[in-house]
């Protein structure tokens, strides 16, 4: 395992494995102007036919976020962003000349999805499949099975679409608990923030099939800045997938997003995650730059809140799914994998803050960092004064594939409550040559040998995952570590 | 005080500072005013520091003995830190001045124990080889101004392959008539081979708020082994910032103990550096707290070499409206190879207004490494309560008996076998509320 030879040869392979999903697609697209003002944000309002008060929204937001500075507190190196050389909003689904219909797709984009293995047509999906909602760029192309939701009652389709169809909806929940001054990302996202989901689940209402949005950055220059809003009625439940990819190109490209998720009494939300973004090539050159803001509140009694998280893509990854554990007897949980190759970076983990009383977390993350690579687990724990009987379990494991990458852990704990329970564990380690040589010496290779030792490692996260990702899950995996140790 | 204002006292006092000291610590005070102007005093935006406002500790209006004044320290205070069966060395400062010794005997030749404004003097080539060249002080921190006032402290120099079997205690007193900022250096070279044990008792019952700044500096030589017991127990009125510097060569141990039995603020740090290969490290405390005290003990181990080990170990008892803060970080540098480091702290909350903030961290820049970090916060076992009380033992009693047995884990780490055993008496008086003096003053009789 330590010859040099085999070693090169291994990374060599390795550098040379393609991003499946690094093609462009050639559809006209819309893009405004590059650049960042109050003009470019009435733009995009205007783009969108938004009314007043979601324009004031935006408006306040930006003004907000050109005071801020860029936050450097991250275990990242982030180069210098132009914030003036992106453009804010790009349409895949304008046509170039004749009249505008929004339910003809363009080919090309429908293309686009199969060959991304999204299939956009209903009678193709598997039954009680998946309902899809597929955004390129700054705009949602199309959502599936909205009809058949609609029938239970569940609102399922592009923010853009709620606002001009719940405005009441929209306008409670959207900011409630990821308000625009929460941090620097957070401001731009409300500014400029384009197409995202719409989830509603009314009470007591499960969802029968799991929902989906896929995100896809296809156009040159620009930056996404999608918008979620789940929000679970009382008694209700829902699974919500979210999948991402990216083209290769030579540039850094900006994803700015928002996740905000409301949970009311008893219900349950699932939210799983398979961030597969550009991570740029294996000189770490070009890639997408992850900044994401995702929280949960749970507002009501009993509720649960559980974060999913595969991150095998980006070439930074700043993302900390949280959880605010309002409701008394609320639960968070929170799972993640995280791994990085080459030279990406992450800083990523997750916050339970502890408000109600008897409100429980868990947090499982597992870092893996190869090449020349730095993966950072950062987590808070707070437990609040009034939260009587909160209990926390965190475990953070890494491991470290080649003497180049780096491993670390920021855990923070507040506990401000005598009766709180809180634990956090962690480890480091590289694969044990024992359990190497013992896959070999019972003729398991040594790359099938580290994505067998790898996906057991990762395998508390994995199960967590709904079927359709699991797959994917672990087929990523073993792609992105096959032949990463020697 | 503002960072600008030590400035200016140092500005107009220079020449008094220098007059009271060595032409060796006046080297180091150009550098040092520079960083302390450049860097500052840290507030809690500065990460190292995100629970202890240093700056505004500092700015409280100390007065600072720079004149050398002699000042009167309550002797009796002393005989709290003799330890039954444990002889000692004894040395005594009383503020930032060291003032006797118990007797100059029992030391090997060639160990030079004492003032360190006097050592500089007599031994300025060993001092100026040592001092100041540990303490970092490009960042924000008390060693630049410590650097910039000092004048006196303490000394231990260890020749090659000499056992020191006897411990050096050095017993700190703060005065008890003025208000004063007390700046406090030792110095600690032990040279290849050699061993040392060292007791830092810092004992102040004084009425009046007192501040005292304490940079450490510890050489320790191949193969030579270094323990330092660092017992603090004062009153609710003092303030206390500690910053202690290792440096370790090849195959030298080391133990660090702080122990914050009694306090009213402090703010303990320990920055160690594995030069050499095959060293090893063990960092410990423990911290009792009620009332309104505070105890923030931050931790950083530097693996620069490789087959390092490093263990760390805190245990926590809040009580009160008390506030406990630990932050302990261990950076694996690239190439330092099948490093071990193993990072716990463990905090018992008695009360709804005790909090705690625990950040144990890692940095790993290379593969072949062990780390792990644990920290937990919770309260008493109730089944094992249940289990004491079922049995005859009052609450109070168990409550006592869990407590003792939570903080002896930590203690039993102590090699010295009538130290242990009069920490754990120390521990057990202050657990049951009492202000943890000896028999020797009478005071707890």
């Amino acid at each position: 395992m330590k010859t040099g030879d085999k070693d090169n040869g291994l990374v060599r392979e390795l550098s040379e494995e393609k991003y499946r999903f690094g093609f462009t697609t050639d559809v006209h697209t819309d893009i405004i102007d590059r650049g960042l003002d109050e003009n470019t944000v009435r733009l995009i309002s205007a783009r969108k036919g938004e009314p007043e008060w979601l324009l004031e929204f935006r408006l306040k937001a930006f003004r907000h976020w050109i005071q801020m500075p860029m936050p450097q507190w991250a275990h990242l190196d982030i180069p210098p962003i132009d914030y003036q050389n992106i453009s804010y909003y790009a349409d895949p689904t304008v046509k170039k000349e004749g009249p505008k219909s929004t339910d003809e797709i363009d080919p090309q984009v429908m293309k686009t999805f199969d060959k991304l293995g999204i299939p956009l047509e209903e009678r193709l999906a598997l039954s009680g499949g998946v309902a899809v909602d597929a955004v390129m760029d700054s705009v949602s192309v199309k959502t599936t099975f909205k009809q058949t939701l609609a029938e239970k009652g569940i609102i399922f389709c592009s923010i853009g679409e709620a606002v001009k169809n719940h405005p009441e909806l929209v306008r409670e929940y959207l900011g409630s608990v990821v308000n625009y001054r929460d941090n620097f990302f957070a401001a731009l996202n409300s500014a400029v923030f384009s197409d995202g989901s719409f989830v509603y689940i009314p009470k007591g209402v499960r969802c029968p099939m799991e929902l989906s949005t896929y995100f896809r950055i296809n156009a040159q220059g620009t930056g996404q800045f999608e918008r979620t809003l789940i929000v679970a009625d009382d008694d209700s439940y829902v699974s919500y997938l979210e999948g991402c990819t990216a083209p290769m190109r030579d540039e850094n490209q900006l994803h700015a997003a928002i996740v905000e998720i409301v949970v009311l009494d008893r219900a349950q939300v699932k939210y799983s995650t398979v961030q597969n973004w550009y991570p740029g090539d294996e000189n770490g050159r070009g890639g997408v730059y992850n900044f994401v803001t995702k929280r949960g509140l749970l507002r009501g009694v009993d509720s649960r809140l559980s974060w999913t998280q595969v991150e095998t893509g980006s070439a930074i990854t700043w993302k900390y799914p949280s959880c605010v554990l309002q409701g008394d007897g609320s639960q968070g949980e929170f799972y993640s994998v995280a791994l990085t190759n080459n030279w990406q970076q992450a800083d990523t983990g997750t916050k339970m803050i502890h408000l109600g009383k008897n409100t429980r977390s868990t947090v499982i993350s597992k870092g893996i960092s190869a090449g020349h690579s730095q993966n950072s687990y950062r987590g808070l724990v707070k437990v609040g004064r009034n939260a009587t009987g909160a209990r926390n379990y965190s475990q953070c494991d890494s491991l470290l594939l080649g003497s180049s990458c780096g491993a670390h852990t920021f855990p923070y704990m507040d506990v401000n409550n005598e009766t709180a329970v809180v634990e956090h564990e962690a480890t480091t380690s590289k694969i044990s040559e024992d359990q190497l040589f013992y896959c070999n010496q019972r003729g398991i290779p040594m790359e099938q040998a580290i994505g067998l030792i790898v996906n057991g490692y990762a395998k508390d996260v994995l199960n967590r995952l709904p079927m359709e990702f699991a797959v994917e899950a672990q087929r990523l995996l073993s792609v992105s570590l096959e032949n990463t140790v020697g | 005080m503002s960072e600008t204002s030590y400035s200016e006292i140092f500005n107009a006092n220079r020449s008094l500072i220098d007059a009271g000291s060595s032409p060796v610590m006046s080297s180091l005070r150009d550098r040092a005013y520079g960083c302390h102007s450049k860097y500052g005093l840290p507030g809690t935006k500065v990460e190292e520091y995100l629970h202890t406002d240093l700056s505004q500790w500092l700015s409280a209006d100390w007065g600072m003995n720079l004149g050398r004044v002699a000042l009167p320290v309550n002797p009796s205070e002393a005989f709290r830190c003799s330890v039954p069966n444990l002889s000692t060395q004894m040395h005594f400062m009383a503020g930032d001045s060291y003032i006797s010794k118990e007797g100059h005997t029992g030391l090997p030749d060639g160990v030079l124990a004492g003032s360190l404004l006097e050592l500089s003097r007599s031994h300025a080539d060993i001092v100026s080889r040592y001092l100041g060249t540990l303490a970092d002080m490009e960042k924000p921190g008390i060693a630049a101004l410590d650097t910039m006032f000092m004048q006196d402290g303490f000394m231990v120099y260890v020749p090659r392959n000499v056992q020191i079997e006897k411990p050096v205690q050095l017993v700190s007193l703060m005065p008890d008539a003025v208000q004063m900022l007390a700046c406090r250096r030792i110095l600690v070279v032990v040279e290849q081979g050699a061993s040392l044990r060292l007791l830092l008792c810092d004992h102040s019952s004084a009425k009046k708020p007192c501040m005292s700044m304490q940079v450490a500096e510890c050489f320790v030589a191949d193969n030579a082994s270094l323990e330092v017991y660092d017992l603090e127990e004062t009153s609710a009125t003092n303030t206390r910032v500690t910053e202690c510097y290792v440096s370790q060569q090849r195959d030298s141990r080391v133990m660090i103990q702080n122990l914050s039995l009694h306090n009213g603020k402090t703010r303990n740090s320990v920055h160690s550096c594995f030069k050499g290969p095959g060293a090893s490290i063990e960092v410990n405390g423990i911290a009792i707290l009620d009332g309104g005290q505070h105890v923030d003990n931050f931790t950083f181990v530097d693996h620069e070499a490789t087959d390092c080990q490093s263990r760390e170990l805190f245990k926590y008892v809040l009580d009160g409206k008390s506030t406990g803060s630990f932050a302990g970080k261990v950076l694996v540098r690239p190439d330092a190879q099948r490093t071990s480091s193993q990072q716990t702290n463990r905090n018992i909350c008695l009360t709804p207004e005790a909090r705690m903030w625990t950040q144990p961290q890692l940095e790993i820049y290379a593969d072949d490494v062990k780390c792990s970090h644990g920290a937990t916060v919770g309260q008493l076992d109730e089944k094992a309560l249940f289990y004491m009380q079922q049995r005859g033992i009052p609450m109070k009693e168990a409550r006592m008996l869990l407590m003792l047995a939570f903080l002896g884990e930590v203690i039993d780490r102590i090699p010295l076998d009538p130290l242990r055993s009069r920490l754990l008496g120390l521990v057990e008086l202050r657990l049951r509320h009492g202000q943890s003096r000896c028999e020797g003053c009478g005071v707890c009789k």
